[in-house]
């Protein structure tokens, strides 16, 4: 049945960046339910910034295609989250409008990119969200706040009214309270759109089942290596050995890209965002370039103000990559490191069904515990390798270390989304009995 | 080593701005993060194309589009139904 859902949540998280305190829904799978949006997802007549300045006031004339599908599908779309501005970042600490907390921990980041999302199911104001994974930014932020977030396989989500970022490594998905809450949302947004010419005829009907009886994992050295905290590894251990318990098997397996995987992404992600971000130039929106000022000058003058330094600075990296005399060294290496990354974990998932370890080498940080944007970018290492593989990969909370969530992560074949959320269910089934 | 003088040379070529505080903290990281990247000369091969695929192209096709008015919402300035940019010489 149709209605009006009134939404007045008390945020103190600061999940949210737009709140729409009353709401129309229609019929259908999602009736009803509110579903809280990741600020750079196109939402007509609802402002939609990025967390970034350059687009403070911008109101989309159209919705994205999982948008429009989450509408039609009898959800109230009731508020934007906040994130790192255009999704650079693995904290929500670069948002242009101050950060999210941890509900577990309000001394603590939510991750990110996408955690305004997480911190605003994790508090229980929504049961399900839509995030968007570039490198791990709903992975991560699923992860800290000890949600469940999913990666899709690259090409099953529309791009259609993603702001974006780094085109052939993000995908939309689903973060939500719990795995079937995650199963229902994309069974919603899966799919062909024509109007993104990467997206695939590949829906999603599956009812998760727990039955894991006879699945082979595999176990990578590297997911358990250096700069992984123990603490966070012996939870993940304990986590895989339930799967056994279910009837799993589990090998030992290596992922040798990995020692290059995180540069090939970096590489990769910033060079594509030094061309996307070149459309802010304050012509078609946000804050006005001086049209008596010379075209350079102008654009200049917006893009300074505008871009927070995150931003600036991957613009910068992905400019200089991409430059005569260095696209040898960096982009085009980039390119072979990433089909290798590919070609490693295709070889593995031959001889296994799904590859499991921890989705964050850590805990969620102390807020303004990472100054530093190399060793920011670092704590990324085990979640990019899916994106470069455009494989799913699903993060489900497995325990905890210190007090916060951990999660465990379940990468998985190209177009298996299925079997990961299977894995996951069995898991969280398991240990909820 | 990049210097200074090269990331305010890039900054030019992004149209991204730069004031005179930030060029040496900047120009820092830049050397951290580019020393990173140097892992990726250990990568072997270097002639794949990237993603090892094609571009497939079809037909033109003309589909409905937004109204003028809804696209010109957002612009902060327009003239006519076209938008306004600052000037070029």
């Amino acid at each position: 049945m149709a209605g009006t859902l009134t939404f007045s949540p008390d945020d103190r998280f600061h999940a949210f960046l737009t709140t729409c305190r009353k709401t129309e829904y229609g019929d259908g799978p999602l009736c009803g339910i509110p579903v809280a949006v990741k600020d750079n997802i196109s939402t007509k007549g609802i402002e939609t910034t990025c967390a970034s300045k350059i687009l403070k006031g911008y109101i989309p004339p159209y919705d994205a295609h999982v948008v429009q599908l989450v509408r039609g599908a009898g959800a109230a779309v009731v508020g934007k989250t906040n994130m790192d501005e255009f999704g650079m970042g693995t904290t929500t600490e670069n948002s242009a409008f101050g950060p999210t907390l941890n509900p577990w921990d309000d001394g603590r980041v939510p991750g990110g990119s996408s955690g305004g999302s997480a911190a605003a199911v994790a508090s229980g104001m929504v049961p399900m969200a839509l995030g968007t994974d570039t490198g791990g930014s709903i992975r991560c932020p699923a992860a800290f706040c000890g949600i469940v977030g999913l990666k899709p396989t690259y090409g099953r989500v529309s791009r259609y009214g993603l702001i974006a970022y780094a085109n052939s490594l993000e995908q939309i998905g689903p973060m939500a309270d719990s795995v079937a809450n995650v199963s229902k949302l994309f069974s919603v947004i899966a799919g062909h759109d024509p109007r993104d010419s990467t997206s695939c005829a590949r829906p999603y009907a599956h009812e998760p089942s727990a039955d894991i009886q006879g699945l082979k994992i595999g176990i990578p050295n590297e997911y358990f290596g250096t700069g992984v905290d123990p603490s966070v590894a012996d939870v993940v251990r304990k986590a895989i050995r339930r799967l056994e318990e279910l009837g799993a098997t589990t090998v030992p397996c290596s992922i040798p890209s990995m020692e290059y995987a995180l540069a090939a992404y970096y590489v990769t992600c910033t060079s594509e965002a030094s061309s996307n971000l070149a459309r802010f130039d304050g012509i078609r929106y946000g804050p006005a370039a001086d049209s008596k000022k010379a075209w350079h000058e102008a654009y200049r003058e917006v893009r300074k103000a505008g871009f927070g330094p995150e931003v600036r600075r991957r613009i910068l990296l992905g400019t200089f990559a991409l430059s005569s005399g260095y696209y040898g060294k960096y982009y085009a290496k980039a390119q072979v490191a990433r089909a290798n990354v590919r070609a490693d974990f295709l070889r593995i998932l031959e001889s296994v069904d799904v590859i499991v370890g921890p989705t964050m080498p850590t805990i969620a940080f102390r807020l303004a515990e990472k100054s530093d944007p190399l060793s920011m970018y670092l704590s990324d290492i085990l979640t990019v390798p899916a994106n470069l593989a455009g494989i799913p990969a699903i993060s489900v909370p497995c325990g905890k270390s210190d007090g916060m969530p951990v999660g465990l992560q379940i990468m998985g074949r190209h177009f298996e989304d299925e079997r990961v959320i299977d894995v996951a269910y069995a898991y969280e089934q398991a240990v909820s009995a | 080593m990049v210097t200074e003088n090269d990331v305010e040379h890039i900054a030019d070529l992004a149209d991204i701005g730069m004031e005179p505080g930030e060029l040496a903290p900047f120009t820092q990281q830049f050397n951290a993060i580019l020393g990173y990247f140097d892992i990726l000369d250990t990568v072997k091969g270097g002639d794949i194309p990237p993603h090892g695929q094609v571009n497939v192209m079809r037909e033109d096709v003309v589909a409905p589009a937004l109204p003028v008015e809804d696209v010109l919402r957002n612009a902060p300035a327009s003239e006519d139904g076209f938008i306004k940019g600052p000037r070029v010489m």
